[in-house]
């Protein structure tokens, strides 16, 4: 008997080890730089975390308002210590705090958002969100009596300011004389700073107004004084029925699904993805009834262009705010281009600083 | 600038000075009876919590708005029982309130943001609303910046005119000559903390209830210290604070302004002027030598008697 014993056991790990694998659930880990109620950036993330932890086999965990810098270090090393399979981060300031977990947990996949560095099990991921801009900036513009718009902006930084141009130049293709006012906020949720950029906007004429911000506090300032309002990261209906027209929504489900799978499977490989509105990570909410049949009708025919790739947002001639030719009549922006984007088209009245 | 813009940036500055102006005089109240209170900040952000969690509960506004008074109170008790029960540092338990306040805001706070709650809403008050240039700028506003505008004046005649408010201001200056005169010297002391909790507590709930009707952690952004500063810059008079409250709130208005009216100036430098103001309103301050206006007992605790 004794002498069999070690076969038993060999016979039994080999048919154990293949068992397991098919039961093993894949771990998934999130850190959010703000508290997921704020019905703007984390929120959507979040949607994406629950689309994939409603699929089998998918375990899910988040981390909600981790502060960028050395927290985020301590919470995404807390996950890599706790064998989650992959880690997503999604905001700029997890970068590099990532990036150093990333060296010390080689079997963990690191996935950074709106970031630029990568590593041989880190890799980054954003969408085209401009291309939905340029469709809301055609709604504004064909909504605005006064061709004054109005744009409450987070920070003067690439993503912000492209998706300013590319509203602009949405709203121009329908209305080439309207003007794009931008008031720098220099935070991302603050509502009442927020709402008072709005009002400040509106008090120079605007009447619609955009916001490149997570709070819905511009919306409420164009509601009371009676004009409208483009929202961002979800739907923002709900916080002003009489305002809200449409809003560029991230949708984050797809693109989750395909990384988890592709970790499962262990097709994974290290690399940077700007997915556009035709992967569906980027998306126009519903536009609401105030946006007239003809207007919708027509948003949807560029969006159903931008979606097919015959059309493209940042396509020349465009020039800057001093009249200088960016780029040139029959070309397109490059991807680097439109990442290091730190200029304003003609129309946009603001600085870039 | 157009006339038409410079009456939307004074009626700007009204608004968002108003929740300065609750706390500041909130803090007048509070530095007269000799207490130094520097945990705005973090009463506000309590006040404003509750009173945005009570709104929206109930569905009334009011509620919230005292429910905001009364949890700031609560607050502001913590730092009497400290300073006024246990002598322990003004300082240290005023800036421990802010943490306290600001960390209990936030534990308790984040499930409610990205909701919205019922509020105050807009009410232009009849016949005075239609004065020209003067209504649109003062009385077209919310009720609590019409109570605002009752409760400077209201203070300013109950410290000048009242026995009560002369023995606030007696317990605030020589509070052995006020004992000695009968008064009771802690109970003055403790009602200058808690009424002034109550105004902290009613400039935070204007900032979730009236201004937004949304909640954020740290809403307050700040607004609790320049109140701080701006009782330094009145010389401890109710008068004065709707003066200063106004210029801060003008200042913060003017920044978002110039930038929507197309200036080249680089908005983070235009961002710094409320906290630039600041610190030239201290110097200012200093530099006329009026420091010495601040009540004489101020942060100085009372030995419990025998």
């Amino acid at each position: 008997m004794r002498r069999w014993l070690p076969i038993l056991l060999i016979i039994a790990l080999m048919t154990a080890g293949t068992l397991p694998a098919a039961e093993k659930e894949l771990k998934v880990g999130f850190v959010y730089v703000s508290p997921i109620g704020d019905a703007g950036w984390s929120y959507a993330h979040d949607l994406g975390r629950q689309h994939i932890a409603a699929l089998p086999g998918v375990q899910t965990a988040y981390v909600e308002a981790v502060p960028e810098g050395a927290d985020a270090e301590r919470v995404i090393l807390n996950m890599a210590r706790k064998n989650f399979d992959v880690i997503f981060a999604t905001s700029f300031g997890y970068m590099d705090p990532m990036l150093k977990v990333a060296k010390q947990f080689p079997k963990t996949v690191f996935m950074h958002c709106s970031g630029f560095k990568l590593h041989q099990n880190m890799g980054n991921y954003f969408g085209r969100m401009y291309q939905a801009r340029y469709l809301s900036g055609m709604v504004a513009g064909a909504m605005t009596q006064k061709k004054i718009l109005g744009y409450v902006a987070a920070f003067p930084i690439p993503e912000v300011i492209r998706g300013i141009n590319a509203f602009t130049l949405g709203a121009q293709a329908v209305a080439p004389d309207v003007q794009v006012r931008v008031v720098w906020t220099k935070t991302w949720y603050d509502p009442a700073t927020e709402k008072e950029a709005a009002k400040s906007l509106l008090d120079v004429g605007a009447d619609v107004i955009a916001q490149h911000q997570d709070s819905p506090g511009p919306q409420e300032a164009a509601q009371e004084a009676g004009a409208y309002a483009i929202g961002y990261n979800s739907d923002m209906t709900a916080f002003a029925p009489k305002a809200h027209l449409v809003a560029p929504v991230w949708n984050w489900g797809p693109f989750y699904e395909q990384i988890a799978n592709e970790v499962r499977d262990g097709s994974w490989k290290s690399r940077s993805d700007w997915y556009g509105m035709e992967k569906g990570i980027v998306a126009l909410s519903p536009m609401t009834d105030l946006v007239p049949r003809t207007v919708q009708d027509m948003v949807l025919a560029k969006k159903a262009e931008i979606v097919a790739g015959t059309a493209t947002v940042f396509k020349g001639p465009v020039s800057d705010q001093t009249g200088t030719l960016r780029i040139a009549a029959g070309e397109s922006a490059s991807d680097e281009a439109l990442l290091g984007m730190n200029w304003f088209v003609q129309g946009v009245v603001g600085t870039t600083e | 600038m157009t006339p038409e813009l410079t009456i939307a940036l004074l009626a700007a500055a009204v608004q968002s000075g108003t929740p300065i102006l609750y706390a500041t005089l909130g803090e007048i109240f509070t530095e007269r009876a000799g207490v130094l209170n520097l945990g705005v900040e973090g009463i506000m952000l309590i006040g404003a919590l509750a009173g945005f969690i009570v709104a929206k509960t109930t569905g009334v506004p009011v509620y919230g708005l005292l429910a905001g008074g009364l949890c700031g109170a609560l607050l502001a008790a913590v730092h009497g029982l400290v300073c006024l029960v246990f002598q322990g540092n003004q300082v240290v338990s005023g800036l421990a309130l802010t943490i306290l306040g600001t960390g209990l805001s936030s534990f308790w706070g984040t499930a409610f943001i990205g909701q919205r709650t019922v509020g105050f809403e807009k009410l232009p008050l009849p016949l005075l609303s239609e004065i020209p240039v003067l209504g649109e700028i003062f009385f077209q506003h919310d009720p609590l910046i019409y109570l605002s505008y009752l409760l400077a004046p209201l203070m300013w005649a109950f410290l000048r005119y009242t026995r009560w408010g002369l023995g606030l201001r007696a317990v605030g200056e020589t509070p052995a000559a006020a004992a000695a005169a009968g008064l009771r010297v802690l109970a003055y002391r403790w009602a200058g903390v808690l009424v002034g909790g109550v105004l902290m507590g009613f400039g935070g709930a204007y900032l979730s209830l009236a201004y937004t009707h949304l909640w954020t952690n740290g809403l307050s952004a700040g607004r609790g210290w320049i109140a701080v500063a701006l009782v330094i810059f009145t010389f401890w008079r109710p008068g004065r604070a709707i003066l200063g409250a106004y210029l801060f709130g003008g200042v913060m208005a003017f920044q978002l302004r110039l930038q929507a009216m197309g200036t080249t100036l680089p908005s983070s430098l235009l961002l710094m002027l409320p906290y630039g103001l600041t610190i030239a309103v201290l110097v200012f301050s200093s530099w006329r030598g009026r420091g010495s206006e601040a009540p004489a007992a101020l942060g100085v605790n009372i030995e419990p008697r025998e």
